[in-house]
């Protein structure tokens, strides 16, 4: 049953080939029997699975486009009655009373929860490593990383421990997880879906969206989650069209840009290869390929650790030990329960980006850092404005290496940064975009990025299925979770 | 030497919204600790603001009628400072960009003169909760009812001069706001609060000098005292040869002074910026034109109107339309008592206040209409009872729900008016005080009252005063 996508696994329980409950029951001996290896979940609600699974099977076809579908949701998302750690100490005894928007759209939806997934603390990195519940490990390669924020997301759809998952994505934090994983990952428009009850870390570069097998199941997942929320004021009042249904129109004569600053030094080479044989699948499907140019995206890294900083310093400044989260052992006063709460209560990551975020906002350095960085934001956005006038998706790898080393970059925060120089710029600009595997070097996933203009997360799953029709890479499983 | 004096204000109007500024959760006043704070108001994580709309209608309205630009495009930003009854660690404010803007105020002097005061801006931004330092044992208790209370804070220019035009201005806005409808005014609630900052200079000098901020100033009379005890301290600082510091200070109501609370090296630095979860404030195309159509006619307008309709003096028509409840009043009465507005006048501010004061009720709550009310004043121009015997009457009113007439009926108290039956009594009491007469007669004007009290004691008040003085004018010769 696990090597079923989402799309066939509700064909399935459609016909009543087998049931949610036994669906479910399987995934949950899954997780039970690897997870261990993984570390992918934080917290796991079996009992409340099988009872929301028999629920499912009751509703039948009276039930939403994932009913009865098992999913996980990133420890990120609030839900009610269930712990949501963020996978920091801070929220290790945080329950919160309420869902997050995204959350109640899936349980609309019929989709059951297998239960929290492991993540970089307060999705503040870029390998699963920062978290207070352990290191993630790679289904490929255990030694390495899942990649991050979202890095139990991503494993446990790798290792078919969930069929599909959500994730959240700030900088890359779907996308490069997906590509280390070897499965498909979207991020859809900045307010095409609801940010309510998603743990802030940057706001205006949050987004939740999904990871599963196919382009298809994504299409599934995006389905539910998109969608006005008047909870939250930066989600966009947009009708959500019907994205499955659109999976199979043709992609002939679609254009499609390479960034040439993407193709250059610290790409590896065999990466690069990876890309252009998806180039030439896509086409050989009638696409147009031709050459663009984003000039200013050398500069979003920068930009980005500024921006994301300075909002986290603020977002976090609420985990403060007075109303709820971690407070230290008898303060000494106002003072000392701030400081001891804060510092023993939040990761080494996380008070860097405080500390830098800080300090690019404060007076005298606003206008140098966060000031400039907006603009620079400004120039990225026009550089992909630019780009939608030429072609109707933009290419590029995800990452530029695969799966790196537990360990391997811990220590040294910009190289880590760095691997998410593809990425970060479509979060800056708020664009949609999609990791699709596309092959494997030396055993490691490859992923390639496609990005296209606002609320075309149509274009994106389309290019990914058609794709997928052609090519194999995303049905391919680490042999140690067959 | 002579010193000038440079008074600026920050007011804090809490806007009388049924919401929060970006929750649901009710904003009355009184209720149980943190029985009205929401996942938003408790700053949960993961929760999110939404503004609401009539807040921002309130602070545009006002914003009208202090002729100010209302700006389509606000922005709020977030003002970063770590305290316990601030939930999220930041304050939602505005910045840069507020909603109100360059609007001007005038008030009158104690000369008689106006003075045209800037409002530099008014913008939006929610409330702390409240910290509890009593009852909890050394311990603080957090309230967060307050919690997303809407505010405008209203910053003036510092164009005023001393602390009685500062009073003035203030009460000017607290009667707008309350006018408008935007805010109940209650300062001993907190409603309606400021902080005042106070600079001194030698007559002359172009510079400003270094200001002070007093802050929480919740009464008139606290704003008036902590301004002149801020100019006093200030100048016995600078004549002692030391500087005024740059510093937040705190009034003392017990000892009636000010004392510093942080100085400016201990200031925050709020690191303000464009708070990421909410969109630059749009304004709906005609929301403005509905405003300007709601906008009430405001205090100056009505003050003017009740000179020139009522014929009232400036001083009492300014202090019967310093409430837009009690104009409202006062023009009933006038209505039903066929003109007599000076009267009315008197009777609102006077009597009807002063009950009103000491059984600490609104003017919407009293327990003698507009129209009894206007009875009664008419019973004083027909003459049928005295203004004296009136304030008796309007008691035994206050106390029941008997007309004026009822009340002069059951108690007897209609005026003597048979000259006849008063001549005798005049004459009585002129007979029985030769001695007193002689006095008078030798020119001791004084003892004239002696003889007016007899007579009124003898009939418990009802002679009408005009009548009794003119008998005795023609009986003491």
């Amino acid at each position: 049953m696990h090597k079923l996508t989402v799309a066939q696994q509700a064909k399935a329980l459609a016909a009543k080939e087998f049931s949610s409950e036994e669906l479910v029951n399987h995934y949950i001996q899954r997780i039970e029997s690897h997870d261990e290896q993984l570390n992918s979940f934080v917290t796991f609600t079996p009992e409340q699975a099988i009872e929301n699974a028999k629920q499912a099977d009751v509703r039948g076809k009276q039930g939403g486009i994932l009913n009865g579908i098992p999913i996980a949701l990133k420890d990120i998302f609030c839900t009610d009655g269930v712990k949501t750690s963020c996978a920091s100490r801070m929220l290790d005894n945080f329950i919160a009373p309420y869902d997050a928007a995204v959350v109640t759209k899936l349980n609309q939806a019929g989709a059951v929860s297998l239960g929290k997934t492991n993540m970089d603390e307060f999705a503040m990195g870029s390998s699963s490593e920062s978290s207070f519940y352990g290191v993630v490990k790679n289904p490929w390669d255990t030694e390495r990383v899942p990649g991050g924020s979202s890095g139990g997301s991503a494993a446990a759809v790798a290792a078919r421990l969930a069929p599909a998952s959500m994730g959240t994505d700030t900088g890359g934090s779907i996308r490069q997880p997906a590509a280390f994983c070897g499965i498909t990952g979207l991020k859809p428009t900045y307010g095409r879906v609801s940010r309510y009850g998603m743990i802030a870390y940057a706001s205006s570069l949050d987004q939740g969206g999904s990871f599963g097998i196919t382009s298809e199941d994504c299409a599934y997942m995006l389905q539910a989650i998109a969608g006005h929320d008047a909870r939250d004021s930066t989600s966009v009042d947009q009708p959500v069209p019907d994205y499955v249904a659109g999976l199979n129109r043709s992609i002939k004569g679609l254009r499609i840009g390479l960034p040439e600053e993407f193709f250059q030094e610290g790409l590896d080479a065999g990466i690069a290869e990876k890309i252009q044989q998806a180039c030439d699948v896509l086409k050989s499907l009638g696409c147009e390929i031709k050459p663009i140019s984003l000039p200013n995206a050398k500069l979003a890294i920068a930009a980005y650790y500024v921006i994301a900083p300075a909002e986290c310093s603020s977002n976090l400044s609420r985990f403060d030990g007075v109303r709820y989260g971690y407070r230290c052992e008898n303060p000494k006063g106002l003072e000392d329960m701030y400081l001891r709460s804060r510092s023993e209560g939040l990761g080494e990551e996380v008070k860097r980006r405080i500390m830098v975020g800080a300090y690019a906002l404060s007076a005298g350095y606003y206008d140098a850092y966060y000031l400039k960085a907006q603009k620079i934001r400004r120039l990225i956005s026009e550089d992909y404005r630019a780009a939608f006038n030429q072609v109707d998706a933009v290419l590029s790898p995800t990452t530029p290496t695969t799966a790196f080393k537990v360990n391997e970059k811990s220590n040294d925060p910009i190289t880590m940064y760095l691997s998410d120089i593809y990425t970060i710029g479509v979060n800056l600009a708020g664009l949609p975009g999609i990791s699709l595997p596309v092959g494997f070097q030396q055993n490691l996933p490859v992923g390639m990025q496609l990005v296209s203009n606002y609320f075309e997360e149509q274009t994106l799953l389309n290019l990914g299925h058609q794709y997928q029709q052609q090519t194999d890479h995303h049905l391919q499983m680490p042999k140690e979770f067959e | 030497m002579e010193w000038e004096v440079v008074i600026g204000l920050e007011i804090h109007t809490q806007l009388n919204t049924k919401t929060k500024i970006f929750s649901a959760a009710a904003t009355a006043y009184g209720a149980d600790p943190n029985t009205q704070a929401c996942a938003v108001d408790l700053g949960l994580p993961g929760v999110l603001p939404v503004l609401n709309k009539e807040a921002v209608a309130k602070a545009a309205m006002f914003g009208l009628a202090v002729d100010a630009t209302i700006n389509d495009g606000s922005v709020f930003d977030r003002k970063n400072y770590f305290y316990p009854d601030l939930p999220k660690g930041y304050q939602i404010s505005q910045l840069a960009i507020p909603i109100v803007e360059h609007g001007k105020l005038e008030i009158a002097l104690e000369d008689g003169s106006t003075k045209v005061v800037g409002i530099t801006r008014a913008h939006l931004e929610e409330d702390a909760g409240k910290s509890l330092h009593e009852d909890f044992d050394g311990m603080t208790g957090i309230d967060l009812n307050r919690a997303g209370t809407p505010l405008i804070e209203i910053v003036s220019e510092p164009e005023m001069s001393s602390a009685k035009e500062a009073v003035a201005y203030m009460k000017k806005i607290h009667s707008i706001v309350q006018y408008l409808g935007i805010c109940d005014g209650n300062m001993q609630e907190g409603s309606f609060r400021c902080d005042a900052n106070v600079s001194v200079r030698r007559k002359g000098e172009m510079e400003l000098g270094t200001r002070t901020e007093t802050k929480n100033l919740n009464s008139f009379r606290f704003v008036e005292r902590a301004i002149n005890y801020e100019i006093e301290r200030q100048i016995d600082v600078i004549e002692s040869g030391g500087r005024v510091v740059q510093e937040t200070r705190l009034y003392d109501a017990d000892d009636d002074s000010t004392r510093t609370m942080r100085t400016k090296e201990e200031a925050n630095d709020y690191r303000y910026f464009p708070d990421p979860d909410l969109l630059p404030v749009k304004l709906d195309a005609d929301l403005l034109v509905q405003l300007q159509e709601q906008l009430p006619e405001l205090p100056d307008v009505k003050q003017k109107r009740f000179c020139n309709q009522y014929g009232l003096n400036n001083d009492d028509a300014e202090q019967i339309s310093a409430s837009r409840d009690m104009a409202d009043y006062f023009e009933q009465v006038v209505k039903y008592a066929n003109g007599e507005a000076k009267m009315a006048v008197n009777w609102v501010s006077g009597e009807l206040s002063g009950a009103l004061n000491q059984n600490n009720l609104e003017i919407g709550q009293t327990q003698v209409s507009a129209e009894r009310l206007a009875q009664l004043i008419s019973r004083i121009s027909d003459n049928t009872i005295s203004g004296k015997i009136a304030k008796e009457v309007f008691q035994a009113m206050w106390s029941s729900d008997k007309t004026a007439d009822q009340v002069i009926e059951e108690k007897g108290l209609q005026q003597i008016l048979d000259i006849g039956e008063l001549e005798a009594i005049v004459d009585k009491v002129v007979g029985e005080n030769p001695k007193q007469a002689e006095q008078y007669l030798s020119g001791k004007d004084k003892v004239f009252g002696f003889f007016v009290g007899k007579v009124m004691q003898i009939t418990k008040g009802k002679a009408n005063p005009a009548q009794v003085n003119e008998l005795l004018k023609s009986k003491l010769v």
